[in-house]
């Protein structure tokens, strides 16, 4: 699916923390935002997820206008956010549950299981789980609920340096199978590298995009990202200008 | 070692106490319409224990109608406080000015409103136990955060949705806390209910034993209540693990 976002604007009452933005990502794109702290990074996932409402702009999907919560995007917040009361199986089945499908997507998340990592937690409860596993079945619930376009606040944000990294590592190899649209909000300069097809910066509030790059390497490794200390540095300063 | 003191310690502090109580009633050779020992009042229950056990029925029976009246009315309450601001404004300060007022005030109001039948007993554990509920409830339901109420949201949940999927599970174990302490009040409640006018009932035994100055008998009631208001607080624990299965994992060691 591809997303169109124009002149979107957003501001906490006379705080504009998002001006006249404009962006695409493409069908089966992985776009990272990069930006300081209070850019406005989460709140442009809040606006297109619909928790937030736009005070003016357009959200277009496959070019047709959308307005408020859409079941195109799928939501994942910093927090895995899986309910302590509920086993996996029933967290990931959340979207499932939420619109009356619940045992057929019980059979999809279990055939799932696996390829997340999950294997043999299905009856287990969150507080049994590493914080790795807990954000794996973040993931799988994200992906369970069918939307075309995939919005990751932070996924990883919560993790240690070497969880966060096997996590990237196999969200890669998961990302090139998905072929899913991706909109990531990260402050790892790595995750984004590693990651993304092209990187978003954005600048101040209100102040938008200030610069774009792609990323096109097809063959990512980590030493391969351990090089790039270059396009680290030049992201660095962009985000740090004034 | 250390930690096994710190376990036998409450026991032992009762045990003591009892002992210092048998000690100075058998030396000062207190007569048993004034203290009756702990051997005595253990004697008296043995003995009785089938009346108390006939009079006990009858208090858990209101008990138990009281605390489930006092928990239908709680939910509906407490969900209203959560959904509707107004509401809570308006309904806050009655609550608590309910409690305010002593139940042995309001029991024989009851009973000159609703007759010397269960009604006004069943009212007053009503009156008791309403206000730890709904408030543990309505406090519960107001606590999730906010990310949660988001993700069901954005995955198209309805508002009734949010509450039966996440804030009323969410609720439960503040609402189990409120219902812990209206257990323990709901026997009394009960008792009090009874005191003032009843043909049945561990309030009227009590009433009927303290009138005859058999303190053997009224001390064994006392313990017969401690026991059915313990036995309140089990029902509530077991009601915990039927509705919050991670609780029971937890507790049986299972897991991690």
């Amino acid at each position: 699916m591809r997303l169109n976002v124009n002149k979107l604007n957003f501001a906490y009452s006379d705080q504009r923390i998002i001006h006249d933005l404009s962006f695409e990502v493409k069908d089966g794109e992985f776009v990272s935002i990069l930006g300081p702290s209070g850019c406005g990074k989460s709140t442009l996932l809040n606006v297109l997820a619909g928790i937030r409402k736009p005070q003016s702009g357009q959200i277009l999907i496959d070019g047709k206008d959308t307005e408020g919560i859409s079941t195109h995007f799928a939501y994942m917040p910093q927090n895995d956010l899986l309910f302590p009361w509920k086993t996996i199986l029933d967290n990931v089945c959340l979207y499932g549950e939420i619109h009356h499908q619940k045992e057929k997507m019980r059979e999809k998340a279990r055939m799932q299981m696996a390829r997340f990592g999950l294997a043999g937690c299905e009856e287990k409860y969150p507080g049994e789980l590493s914080g790795g596993m807990r954000q794996r079945a973040a993931f799988l619930r994200t992906t369970l609920c069918e939307a075309g376009i995939y919005l990751l606040d932070e996924p990883f944000g919560a993790l240690d340096v070497i969880t966060r990294s096997d996590m990237q590592d196999w969200l890669r190899n998961l990302c090139s199978n998905l072929k899913k649209t991706i909109l990531l909000v990260t402050h790892d300069t790595d995750e984004a590298i590693y990651l993304s097809d092209r990187i978003l910066i954005l600048g101040a509030p209100g102040e938008g995009i200030r610069q774009e790059m792609a990323v096109t390497e097809p063959n990512r490794t980590r030493e391969w990202l351990y090089g790039q200390g270059e396009l680290r540095a030049k992201i660095h300063r962009i985000i740090k200008e004034k | 070692m250390r930690r096994n003191i710190s376990k036998a310690a409450p026991a032992a502090v009762i045990l003591g106490l009892l002992v210092i109580w048998e000690l100075t009633v058998r030396i000062g050779q207190i007569p048993l319409y004034v203290l009756p020992s702990p051997s005595a009042t253990l004697r008296t229950f043995v003995v009785e224990f089938p009346v108390l056990l006939r009079h006990g029925a009858i208090t858990v029976m209101e008990a138990l109608a009281g605390m489930g009246i006092a928990f239908l009315i709680s939910l509906v309450i407490g969900i209203l406080i959560d959904a509707m601001p107004t509401f809570r404004r308006c309904i806050y300060p009655i609550l608590v000015v309910t409690q305010t007022v002593p139940t042995i005030v309001l029991a024989p109001i009851f009973i000159i409103y609703m007759g010397f039948g269960y009604a006004p007993k069943i009212l007053t554990v009503v009156l008791m136990c309403f206000f730890p509920i709904v408030v543990s409830f309505s406090d519960g339901l107001g606590q999730m955060e906010e990310g949660y109420l988001n993700l069901v949201r954005t995955y198209g949940g309805s508002r009734l949705q949010i509450y039966t999927l996440v804030k009323i599970p969410a609720a439960m174990i503040s609402l189990l806390s409120g219902l812990k302490v209206a257990a323990t009040y709901s026997i009394s409640g009960a008792v009090v209910g009874e005191w003032i006018a009843s043909q049945s009932g561990l309030g009227y035994y009590l009433i009927r034993a303290k009138n005859g100055y058999m303190l053997d008998k009224v001390f064994a009631c006392v313990v017969m209540i401690i026991l059915l208001s313990l036995m309140m607080n089990g029902l509530v624990k077991l009601f915990g693990f039927a509705v919050l299965p991670m609780e029971r994992r937890r507790k049986t060691g299972r897991g991690k």
